[in-house]
């Protein structure tokens, strides 16, 4: 297979990011924003273009999914050890590629509408074609150095795109915040990829993965505190993984991070680059599968059960519409992470590993929906608190309906995008661990009744009192949420697990009907609660909220996370060792030099008299040194 | 003239004529074309280098040697390789975008472009020398300018400043004396000529008691202007005193001299004393990195914060050259290149927010995005180098130190390296807060609105400064093997 057209799909957006970045003052608003869609419209066809090459042409030998690399030497570090730079094809790189493609383009349409008049446009496009570009290649990356560099290029854009408003003192801060979260992280995934380094010889993927290489078969050679050194470098390239998908515990920047611009939330906080650890875990499954009987991978499954279950109590209380969807995008990438953690290898037992693309699929596209949607209700009554909301259907029929499509996905109900993906996820659990099972299914639970709670909070119940009358967005807007909200109705029906599996050959997977009746039952349940307690306003949620009393409280305060962490760095770290650190630095190092100089002076001031220039006094030293001099020599000489 | 000679006669030239003229304006363009020339040389000695290194495979090329002071066999020995090539490459380019930015140096101008010159001049003097006696005189050449140009063009308590650092430094070149004089008096150990010559040093072995007294001798003289811990305290006081082109070339340049010459010497020459010593000094070094990034986190003048983080930065520099691998001396190597072109970057924009604002109080600043956004873009772009952001110099740098001081297979050295990784998040707060501060948010002040727009020669420095961060973190294989194909010989002794 003819891979070479593939490099272009990342070029294109970094050279409309180079164009628009150069020149930002020259060139004219409304030309930019054509640049950056018509740009990211070539990479798109070329996404679908290497899909339709890929999945129905050559990428299929003997039943099984070939890996197709292209790779130069970008740096050396020793003899074997090297950086490469490349592009790796395989199933869920193509998979990917049409995932960042589709929510990009659909987000740089949005944004015409969206950031239209805004002073920073054009640097907005800039920023969004950077991202895309890292993003493009952190999917296509053949080594764990190459998916580094691009993994922290991503970081950057966000951090770039959450500071957008950097005037704003919130934005500031909520884009400080995750950097240095997510670079936390990275220092762990940083040294578990020193860690596979040195001990496997490689950071290349195709050799680390292969079930029969010496990465996976010598895992055991070399043991560290009782597990093997290779399980430690998973764990901690997990903790890499967990920074950027906010895991419990390094959530805590995805809600701050919701002060970028909403097409940005949409993007980067929802569809894509907090899909990256995900993807990194997928990316290195057989390792995290074959190392230590999946000791690793346990960890993965429990991380993921966790923050998914803790995520979707918060989002319940929340009652800033796009922080709701935050904690919903945290809940669901929990959701992918536990079906990668309860995964198996081999056809229908890898049926977890197919779950957790697939849902990271259906979700890029109702996640985004719903992004894109709360922009929408946001940019019409200038405000992100549901109080400020309510009775909108009637004035924004278009985002009404798709929100609702988005919702329905979300929730589970078929036959919408998510009830597929989340039905196979509750089946791998159900097979694999049945703690993980219950935890799952109470989320979906949850899930539908914070959703509903969110959608009739906007669109029923009575209107606000409106400043000005609420207007449906401009068609620029409406017409991605249409798009997308067609790939939330169809993205279901695609027969996932005959292209992306974990062993790469296909498998027929059924619908299991108990279960998938069980889920449905509980998505329902969620629903229906929603519309009992928020359909009109009648108080029930405030009398339920008391009786949950101090748990309720906490919720809202996200468990106090974010005052933990305030209380780790500002206080302990900031007030306890770099304080001391910077006046150890003036007074006792500084000091002990300025002692030695001034000692020095106060010495010589004492010495210096001897320098009296009274011809006597020199006399009395020369007498008395000879007189000294020649005793010494008497001595000497006598003895 | 040979290749290398003439970059100690190009800058010469231009201070005789720098003597002849009158004003400002004739001071800063002779200044300017002298650096272009030392530039457009040093350019020309890379592709040089690459052609004679392809048909010549001893350790340095372009060599040459002229006997200066018979008696003590003292000579004027020349050559260059990999390492070096870098080094005065950085040099040249760091000389000529501190002649931009003082385009504006009122005070003294020729007096000022002379000193800074002759500074020049002992810095590639140091870097070309082969003999421990010739380079130990470029070093004295290098520092001694330094004194005039903080105490008469600087701010603050530049006296005060100007003399601590001036001590400071002394006071180490004459521990490293006692070091160079303890090598030279055992060159003679396997029954030679007693010399001072490099090369023919290497290949004596020096008994091992001597290497164990002379090693920390010579470690610490050179590492004292390379900030180790705890002997970096001139270096805060002296960048904040100096004018913006002193800060430059002193923190891009100068405090290089302190990495290459533990590299070429003291490692280089005294193999079983660092062995010996290395525990010591990598203490010492993790100390500096991690300690230096976090006073950094709480400083308010820029400059003090750029001080700190090159304490940090350094430290990186002198913790990879006690890894006894080569891939952590490319680190090594690369990082004083990095660090050479982000902090006189750093410092250069230091200059101009400092020219525009007359504050370096990053609690007084805000807002500077929107009044000065070219200055500040790059600010934000030299902050991220500086964070080891793929895609500039740093990470490159930063990566081949830790991988390769990874490569060392033991409870302490593995847990060195994972506190000096550290840094990469310490890094990013001290960072990040600054841009924070000063970059973003609403503007402080109404006399802000009025700041005066980069100027073209302060865009020409800011660019060449840029174009090798971007440079080498893009396309960083041609710079790399370069540097590592030169290692292998001064590697040897050690392994």
């Amino acid at each position: 297979m003819n891979i070479d057209y593939i490099i272009l799909i990342p070029i294109i957006p970094f050279v409309v990011f180079l164009l628009l970045g150069v020149f930002h003052k020259r060139i004219k608003p409304a030309v930019s924003g054509y640049i950056g869609v018509f740009g990211l419209l070539a990479s798109t066809i070329l996404s679908f273009y290497a899909v339709y090459q890929y999945f129905f042409v050559y990428g299929k030998v003997n039943e099984i999914y070939q890996t197709f690399s292209e790779k130069s030497v970008w740096m050396n570090f020793t003899e074997t050890l090297h950086i490469d730079m490349g592009i790796l094809i395989d199933p869920i790189s193509v998979m990917m590629l049409v995932v960042v493609s589709v929510v990009s383009l659909m987000v740089h349409i949005y944004s015409r509408g969206y950031m239209k008049g805004d002073e920073g446009y054009t640097k907005f496009f800039a920023f969004l074609g950077l991202f895309t570009f890292s993003m493009y290649g952190l999917v296509l990356a053949t080594n764990l150095f190459q998916i580094y560099i691009f993994w922290e290029l991503v970081g950057v854009s966000s951090y770039l795109l959450i500071g957008y408003y950097y005037t704003k003192t919130s934005a500031i801060a909520a884009a400080k915040k995750a950097f240095i979260v997510t670079r936390f992280a990275d220092f762990g995934f940083l040294i578990g990829i020193m860690i596979i380094g040195y001990y496997t010889g490689t950071f290349d993927f195709e050799t680390l993965n292969n079930p029969e290489g010496s990465a996976i078969l010598n895992w055991a050679a070399t043991s560290f505190m009782g597990l093997s050194v290779i399980t430690w470098a998973l764990i901690l390239i997990f903790i890499g993984g967990a920074g950027k998908s906010a895991m419990f515990p390094f959530h805590i920047w995805l809600p701050d991070a919701m002060e970028g611009p909403t097409p940005v939330s949409a993007l980067i906080h929802a569809a894509t680059m907090v899909v990256a650890g995900v993807f990194l875990v997928a990316r290195l499954f057989p390792m995290f599968y074959f190392v230590e009987d999946g000791f690793a991978l346990n960890i993965v499954a429990y991380v993921g059960a966790f923050s998914a279950l803790f995520a979707a109590i918060i989002a319940i209380t929340q009652t800033d519409i796009k922080r709701v969807l935050a904690f919903s995008t945290m809940s669901q990438l929990g959701y992918m992470i536990l079906a990668l953690g309860v995964s198996g290898y081999e056809a229908h037992e890898g049926v977890g590993y197919m779950a957790s693309m697939f849902h990271l699929f259906t979700h890029a596209m109702f996640k985004a929906l719903l992004f894109l949607g709360a922009g929408s209700v946001i940019h019409a009554v200038h405000s992100n608190y549901l109080k400020d909301m309510g009775g909108l259907r009637k004035y924004m029929p278009v985002t009404n309906i798709t929100f609702l499509i988005a919702a329905l996905a979300i929730a589970g109900v078929p036959p919408f995008a998510g009830f597929w993906s989340k039905d196979e996820i509750l089946v791998a659990a159900f097979e694999h661990n049945k703690l993980i099972y219950c935890v799952a299914l109470f989320v979906a639970g949850l899930t539908a009744f914070y959703m509903f709670r969110l959608y009739f909070g906007i669109f029923w119940g009575k209107d606000t009192a409106y400043m000005h009358k609420p207007k449906e967005s401009p068609l620029s807007m409406t017409f991605p949420l249409i798009i997308l909200a067609l790939l939330s109705i169809v993205g279901g029906f695609i027969p996932f697990s005959e292209f992306v599996t974990a062993d790469k050959s296909g498998f027929q997977a059924h619908l299991n009907y108990p279960l998938a009746a069980i889920a449905i039952t509980v998505g329902i349940i969620g629903v229906a609660l929603a519309w009992v307690f928020y359909k009109k306003e009648n108080g029930l949620s405030d009398i339920y909220a008391k009786a949950f009393g101090p748990l309720y409280k906490w919720a809202i305060d996200k468990f106090y996370f974010d005052e933990i962490y305030l209380f780790i760095t500002k206080k302990v770290l900031f007030k306890r060792v770099s304080a001391p650190i910077a006046k150890f630095d003036k007074k006792v190092v500084d000091g002990t030099m300025e002692g030695i100089g001034n000692k020095t002076v106060v010495f010589s001031n004492k010495i210096k008299g001897m320098q009296s220039g009274k011809v006597q006094d020199y006399g009395f030293a020369f007498v008395a040194g000879v007189v000294v001099i020649a005793l010494v020599f008497i001595y000497l000489w006598t003895n | 003239m040979d290749i290398l000679s003439l970059f100690i006669i190009v800058p010469i030239i231009t201070i005789l004529v720098l003597v002849f003229t009158k004003n400002l304006k004739q001071a800063r363009v002779v200044s300017m074309v002298g650096s272009s020339v030392q530039l457009l040389m040093a350019i020309n000695l890379v592709f040089a280098y690459f052609k004679e290194r392809a048909v010549n495979s001893s350790i340095m090329v372009f060599t040459k040697d002229i006997v200066w002071f018979e008696p003590f066999n003292i000579h004027y020995t020349i050559g260059v390789d990999g390492v070096s090539v870098a080094l005065l490459l950085l040099t040249a380019i760091v000389v000529l975008a501190g002649v931009f930015i003082s385009w504006k140096m009122c005070d003294l101008p020729k007096e000022f472009f002379i000193s800074l010159i002759v500074l020049s001049i002992g810095v590639y003097g140091f870097f070309i020398s082969l003999d421990l006696f010739t380079m130990f005189v470029f070093f004295e050449i290098a520092v001694i300018p330094m004194y005039l140009l903080i105490g008469i063009w600087g701010s603050g308590p530049k006296e005060y400043s100007a003399m601590k650092l001036t001590l400071m430094l002394m006071g180490a070149s004459a521990i490293l004396l006692v070091g160079i004089l303890g090598i030279y008096f055992n060159s003679d150990a396997d029954g030679g000529a007693l010399t001072f010559n490099i090369l023919e040093i290497a290949q004596v072995n020096i008994p091992i008691e001597s290497q164990k007294l002379f090693f920390p001798l010579t470690f610490i003289g050179f590492a004292v202007i390379g900030a180790l811990f705890p002997f970096h305290t001139w270096s805060p006081d002296g960048h904040a005193s100096a004018p913006t082109a002193v800060s430059m070339l002193h923190a891009g340049v100068l405090m290089k001299l302190g990495g290459y010459g533990v590299f070429r010497v003291a490692m280089y020459l005294l193999p079983l004393g660092a062995i010996d010593w290395s525990w010591v000094f990598i203490i010492l070094s993790v100390i500096g990195v991690v300690y230096g990034a976090f006073s950094a986190i709480k400083q308010t003048d820029l400059k003090y914060i750029n001080a700190y983080s090159s304490v940090s930065h350094l430290g990186l520099v002198l913790f990879a050259l006690l890894m006894l691998n080569k891939t952590a001396w490319n680190g090594a190597i690369l990082q004083s290149l990095s660090h050479g072109f982000m902090t006189a970057l750093f410092f250069a924009l230091i200059g101009m927010i400092y020219g525009r604002t007359h504050t370096r109080d990053i609690g007084k600043l805000g807002g500077l995005l929107k009044v000065i956004p070219f200055i500040s873009v790059i600010y934000v772009i030299a902050g991220l180098a500086s964070l080891g952001l793929p895609g500039f110099s740093g990470f490159v740098a930063e990566m081949n130190i830790f991988v390769g001081a990874f490569q060392e297979d033991n409870m302490f050295m593995r847990v060195a390296t994972i506190l000096s990784v550290s840094v990469i998040v310490i890094t990013a707060v001290y960072i990040l807060r600054v841009v924070g501060i000063m970059l973003m948010g609403p503007i402080k002040k109404e006399a802000y609105l009025k700041l005066e727009k980069v100027t073209w020669y302060e865009r020409f420095g800011i660019l060449l400064l840029l174009i090798p961060i971007v440079g080498i973190g893009v396309a960083p294989l041609w710079l790399s093997d370069m540097i590592l194909e030169s290692l292998d010989p001064f590697i040897k002794g050690l392994l």
